[in-house]
């Protein structure tokens, strides 16, 4: 990409005027949605509240013109879109920052680009991650980048990073891309995971890593209650999202199958801060 | 009623021997006509450039019962992002590998299916199934009930008691509206309610102390001592290994010599089902390859059997099947979500997801040799295809299937994309095959064939007058030589228009009407079984968890316009 | 004078049994008593011919009182609502048949609705799991005949499926099990000392909130790997034990209830105990079982599944089905104040939804269908009785193990009331003329 092309990043202003009473469904505010139209043109876009639909514009003060692809586009999203579901889904460039709280579904299918959220998130972020990066400054919902419903392929690619703390089920099912929370999280984490990494900065309850068949977890603070699933093996040292420190190391799930490669057993592994 | 007129377009009927002829086809009352019967009033369908076949027949899908079911509520991934609105006179569809019972109907009509059959329901459940089945618009349908794992049937043919099980049969077929006997992995799934199989045709039945062959061909003898308008539909056992077709072939040479009997025209007295999962040569996976040519000799030579094909279409499907065992393997080998049913004294059933990539040689070669059955047939009227949908790939795939089957530039494009084309090449014949099938073939093989297989010659599968108005007009105008072999999908996926007993159900690929659907069934009349009736009461107080009364008491409600075919076996 | 129905079935639990048998008056009209059912059953078919019964709707008035209203009025005011709302919720349905749950369906297509089931809060964690992993499993019949190894996992069936141990799964003789009990090993998993705790020949006390961590438990002794010294308050020498033990059998079955899918985990650890009876496939034949409570929220899962895909949360508001529970699901969706009329049916979310959700069902327009007098009812804005599904009509229902049964009418219900399926019928007439659809 040529320098002069990154300047070519467009920016498209949304402000919330109208606070839905209900709950808006805005799986249009994507870069990918407003790729190459203009303000008017985004202003037209149709949201949904309940089983009517609306225009962006009912809802939002829109302001800029779109970039001419996913890639040259950013969002910005002022005002209380707490109310707010599917910002960002299915993004595959492209950047959005949300200056608040949001709803559900935060990039949930995004497979690229760049999502700030400068505030906490619902449940059910960055569904299925493909790839990208997803930032929460303040604290997500359930179900962080877990995979939908049914479905044995969860996040594969992607960063994401909470700052604050997560709820239950992050990672479920997932196959690579890596997940970091700086603060506590809930129960079950990694639930049958077959890849990936997941940083837990703060504390977790129980339920780490159950049914996991591939993957690393790190938690640096305490586990409530440990699965039973998981055997010490040794204690190690480990750079990790940029701290050196030393970890008791222990594999699992022993309850569940494992893989063979070149005749050795691949296991799970799961380390705590010593 | 309406009065139509289709003119002009070129007929491809098998069972008046026309070949692409210009004709016009006639319409009224439900019933096709002669020309002449018709008056000026008749509304004319214009089919200048396009061709004309009777609504095709459905021979073996699961669409509607309590596995399909189970493959519904346990996929919800397999509806995200695909579902279609309501709108027009359709309800919301949803479902790519398993379809709702509304999408299943609009999308077999919109390709011109007009009869469908439900290949294995549990009699215990039947209620289910056609619950499902008065909910799935348009086509006909009827249901197979299974007998190859059923308490009764094993305990009477360990006797080689013939007559008993065609007493038994006929009182089940009522019990549970059903059309024919189906036999799914004889024994096998009888095995497994204690996880066991029978994986050869000699391997005996625990505690029942029964062969698969045994079973077979007591069922054979049931099947045609009755008359039935369809012959006993096998699913043999040692389904999906790699050297089964050994395991194929003795069960087809159950049926050497055996006459048909009944009055339905059918002239088989076994129809495999499936058959690319039965046609497998070689020990292993690494060293599997098609056995295609050994089973379709065997087809060729032997005139009292029927078959399908059970092409892979290459897709991320479901697999679903009373072969409780097979799927217990099959989970073992992917890993996939595994659900399980044992139904009491009968059968089970098993649903593992599947995804037949092209990357994988073993995928690669099963869509091969399901092609080359097809390119094998010397007669087209014995040889059906189907996907054994969900199994081998979504019925939906049926357009691309037959572009496969007539173009065999769409098979080298199709080839040249698999990442491991070389052992597509070695292990199977499809390299060397040129053959295209023509649209005379292929209506034989979709429409006569399984109509005449299934006993229902005289009402589908052709357009003679006096048969059903199940007509289709396919935007293919047999004049013009493709350009571009995709147009053969597109034209079957999407039919100019669909009548369905004479009405107008699908126009341009749009449902227009949903029809009145019927659901066929099977009444047998047999002498007074005293014997048989004791014993079944028996069963029920001793070893079902229903009542008799509740197990036999099929309201009619469920069956809202049922369609009954009449079978004398008192003599 | 009086005569007797046979083979009638009982629309409690979901253990439906069908060999129940009702003598009713000559007239049809009054049932004089209840044979082979327990006290909860037949106290079901006793009731409906309580004195007190309301039989006609009534309309909630602005001083807080009710006013009989006709079920034509009742059935415009219905449509009405649905009409008007952006995101109606359509709830319950598991105390009607499969007719009335159909029409119910078409209702919520033509309304663009949420409709969902009793599973919200009962096994609907249970189908979850089944599409995380799915389900081997069995009729019930299959026990009867060839289980000898049962386990009642967080679920008293002694209290909850009175009949279930005797028609089904400890007493009775089968093909295969002619020692009836004898033949059985019974292994009840459970924190409390229940009464059917008292009958098991193992009985783990597991530790509240930690099924997840013994099942995981029980998977790793199948496996002979290290156990800790107690997971869940069970010593690692017992569930070695109990390993063996469900290990020795030749048929299993793992019952299941609210003791599980309901506590913490709740999918998950219905999860785990699917992925053991997976594991012990290895060995021998085992299944699992969900004991399903209403008579027919089987069927009501069944239905949402073959026509819109999906067995309960199912979210039709953007035109075609999506579902996601946390989001489509019923008590979420009152919680965060989604949803702006209600609509309730063979069901009572007044008494058994947190009371946060409840307080949100309050304050909508809420129409509640039912026989009874609930705390449903006693919130709505319209209240309509309707005749007793499988006492007064008959109807498709389906058992804990799917396996379908056609519910019988054993009395005429009183003068001039109507059944769900007809008074749905009316509200989807109403509805689709509203909407101008044919």
């Amino acid at each position: 990409m040529q320098p002069s092309e990154v300047e070519k990043m467009e920016t498209v202003t949304i402000s919330m005027k109208n606070v839905p009473a209900l709950y808006l469904e805005a799986d249009n505010v994507s870069p990918d949605a407003f790729a190459g139209k203009t303000s008017a043109q985004i202003a037209d876009l149709h949201v949904y509240e309940g089983n009517t639909t609306g225009k962006l514009g009912n809802y939002f003060e829109v302001s800029g013109n779109a970039g001419a692809t996913a890639a040259d586009t950013k969002i910005v999203v002022k005002g209380d879109v707490k109310r707010v579901k599917y910002i960002g889904m299915k993004m595959s460039a492209g950047e959005i920052v949300v200056e608040g709280s949001t709803d559900q579904y935060v990039g949930a299918w995004m497979k690229g680009g760049k999502i700030t959220v400068k505030g906490n998130v619902e449940a059910f972020a960055a569904t299925a991650m493909r790839g990208g990066e997803l930032i929460i400054e303040g604290n997500a919902g359930n179900y962080l980048g877990a995979a939908y419903r049914g479905d044995w392929r969860g996040m594969s690619k992607g960063t994401i990073h909470v700052m604050g703390n997560a709820g239950s089920d992050v990672g479920m099912y997932m196959t690579g891309g890596e997940i970091v929370i700086d603060g506590n999280v809930d129960v079950h984490v990694a639930t049958h995971a077959e890849g990936g990494r997941i940083i837990v900065k703060g504390n977790a309850k129980s339920k780490v890593g159950g049914q996991m068949v591939d993957g690393n977890i790190f938690i640096f603070g305490t586990i409530d209650i440990m699965m039973p699933g998981y055997k010490y093996v040794d204690t190690v040292e480990q750079e990790v999202a940029g701290t050196k420190a030393k970890f008791a190391h222990f594999i699992g799930d022993m309850g569940e199958r494992h893989k063979t490669k070149k005749g050795q057993v691949i296991y799970g592994n799961l380390y705590t801060r010593v | 009623m309406s009065e139509y007129i289709i003119k002009n377009g070129h007929v491809f009927d098998p069972v008046q021997g026309i070949k692409g002829d210009k004709a016009d086809v006639a319409i009224k009352n439900g019933k096709i006509v002669k020309d002449s019967e018709v008056s000026k009033s008749a509304k004319v369908i214009d089919a200048k450039g396009k061709t004309v076949m009777a609504g095709a027949v459905e021979i073996h899908a699961h669409i509607a019962g309590p596995k399909v079911n189970l493959g519904r509520i346990y996929r919800p991934e397999d509806k995200l992002f695909t579902c279609t609105p309501t709108h027009g006179h359709e309800r919301m569809g949803s479902g790519n590998s398993i379809p709702s019972t509304f999408k299943t109907g609009y999308e077999y009509a919109r390709m011109g299916y007009t009869t469908a059959m439900e290949a294995a329901m549990p009699p215990l459940f039947s209620r289910h199934t056609h619950e499902e089945i008065r909910d799935t618009p348009i086509i006909d349908e009827g249901a197979f009930p299974v007998f190859g794992n059923n308490w009764f049937v094993m305990e009477y043919l360990k006797n080689r008691e013939v007559e008993n099980t065609a007493a038994y049969i006929a009182w089940l077929l009522r019990a549970t509206k059903g059309y024919a006997v189906k036999v799914v992995n004889p024994g096998g799934t009888e095995a497994w309610h204690w996880g066991l199989n029978c994986l050869t045709v000699n391997d005996p039945v625990p505690y029942f102390d029964i062969t698969p062959a045994e079973i077979i061909k007591g069922l054979i003898d049931a099947n045609e001592y009755l008359g039935l308008p369809h012959s006993m539909h096998i699913h043999p056992n040692n389904l999906g290994n790699p050297g089964n077709y050994t395991t194929t072939l003795d069960t087809l040479k159950i049926a050497q010599g055996i006459k048909p009997k009944n009055k339905f025209g059918r002239e088989q007295v076994l129809h495999l089902t499936h058959t690319q999962f039965h046609s497998y040569k070689g020990t292993n996976w690494g060293d599997f390859e098609s056995g295609a040519k050994e089973v379709m000799d065997y087809i060729n030579k032997n005139k009292n059997i029927t078959v399908d094909t059970g092409n892979v279409t290459l897709d991320e499907t479901t697999t679903m099947t009373a072969d409780g065992p097979f799927e217990h393997h099959l989970t073992e080998l992917n890993h996939l979500k595994w659900a399980n049913v044992d139904v009491e004294v009968e059968t089970a059933a098993g649903v593992v997801p599947y995804i037949y990539s092209p990357n994988i040689s073993v995928c690669a070669i099963q869509w091969a040799i399901g092609l080359e059955l097809a390119l094998y047939a010397k007669d087209p009227m014995r040889c059906f295809i189907t996907t054994d949908h969900p199994n081998a790939g979504p019925f939906t795939r049926y357009p691309r299937v037959i572009k496969w089957l007539m173009s065999q530039r769409a098979r080298e494009t199709q080839i040249n994309a698999f990442k491991h084309k070389d052992k597509v090449l070695s292990q199977t014949g499809i390299g060397a095959i040129d053959r295209e099938l023509t649209l005379y073939e292929i209506a034989a093989m979709t429409r006569a064939g399984p109509a005449k297989s299934l006993g229902l010659s005289s009402m589908c599968g052709g357009l003679a007058p006096g048969m059903d108005a199940d007509v289709v007009v396919y935007n293919i105008n047999p004049e013009k030589p493709f350009e571009n072999p995709d147009q053969i999908e597109a034209a079957f996926s999407r039919a100019a228009c669909v009548f369905k007993s004479g009405v107008e159900v699908v126009k341009d690929g749009e449902i227009v009407s949903s029809g009145n659907k019927r659901t066929l069934w099977v009444n047998a009349k047999v002498n007074d079984n005293p014997q048989v009736m004791r014993d079944i009461t028996e069963k029920f107080l001793k070893y079902y968890s229903v009542t008799q009364a509740n197990y036999e008491s099929l309201g009619h409600s469920f069956v809202p316009n049922p369609y009954a075919l009449e079978v004398d076996a008192t003599q | 004078m009086s005569k007797k129905i046979t083979d009638v079935i009982c629309p409690f639990c979901g253990t439906l049994c069908d060999d129940i048998e009702v003598l009713v008056s000559d007239d049809g009209k009054k049932i004089l008593e209840v044979y082979n059912a327990c006290v909860i059953g037949t106290e079901k078919f006793m009731h409906s011919g309580a004195k007190d019964r309301i039989t006609r709707p009534r309309m909630r008035q602005a001083d807080g009182s009710w006013k009989e209203v006709s079920y034509d009025e009742a059935a415009d005011y219905a449509a009405q609502v649905l009409a008007k709302a952006k995101k109606p919720l359509m709830y319950g349905w598991s105390s009607t048949n499969c007719e009335a749950q159909s029409m119910g369906n078409e209702i919520a297509e033509v309304a663009r609705a949420c409709v969902d089931n009793t599973a919200a809060v009962c096994h609907g964690t249970t189908l979850i799991a089944v599409q995380d992993i799915g389900l081997p499993s069995c009729t019930l019949g299959e026990i009867k005949n060839r289980a000898d190894r049962v386990i009642f996992w967080g679920c008293n069936p002694a209290h909850a499926h009175p009949r279930h141990m005797s028609r089904y799964s400890i007493f009775p003789r089968g093909f295969f099990t002619v020692k009836g009990q004898m033949s059985r090993k019974l292994v009840v998993v459970d924190p409390r000392v229940t009464d059917t705790a008292r009958m098991a020949d193992v009985h783990l006390q597991v530790a509240q909130g930690q099924d997840y961590e013994l099942l995981c438990a029980l998977r790793v002794a199948l496996k002979k790997e290290w156990l800790p010294d107690t997971v869940a308050g069970v010593p690692k020498e017992k569930i070695y034990e109990v390993a063996e033990i469900l290990k020795s059998g030749r048929f299993g079955i793992i019952f299941f209830g609210m003791g599980v899918t309901q506590s913490l985990g709740k999918n998950h650890n219905i999860d785990e105990a699917i992925a053991l009876t997976k594991d012990l496939n290895e060995y021998t034949k085992y299944s699992i079982m969900p004991m399903r409570g209403h008579y027919n929220v089987t069927g009501s899962g069944e239905v949402l599944a073959w026509q819109f895909g999906f067995p309960y949360s199912v979210d039709l508001t953007r035109g075609f089905p999506r579902y996601n529970p946390g989001d489509s699901s019923s008590i979420d969706l009152l919680n965060r104040g989604e949803i702006d009329a209600a609509f309730v049916i063979g069901s009572d979310p007044g008494a058994h939804f947190p009371i946060s959700a409840v307080k949100h069902l309050a304050h909508v327009p809420l129409v509640c269908v039912d026989p009874h007098i609930t705390p449903t009812s006693g919130v709505s804005k319209l209240h309509v009785p309707v005749a007793f599904n499988g006492v007064e009509t008959g109807g498709s229902c389906y058992r804990m193990d799917n396996v379908p049964i056609d519910g019988r009418k054993v009395v005429d219900a009183p003068e001039g009331m109507l059944s769900d399926e007809e008074f749905l019928v009316m509200v989807r007439d109403r509805l689709k003329k509203i909407k101008g659809v044919a």
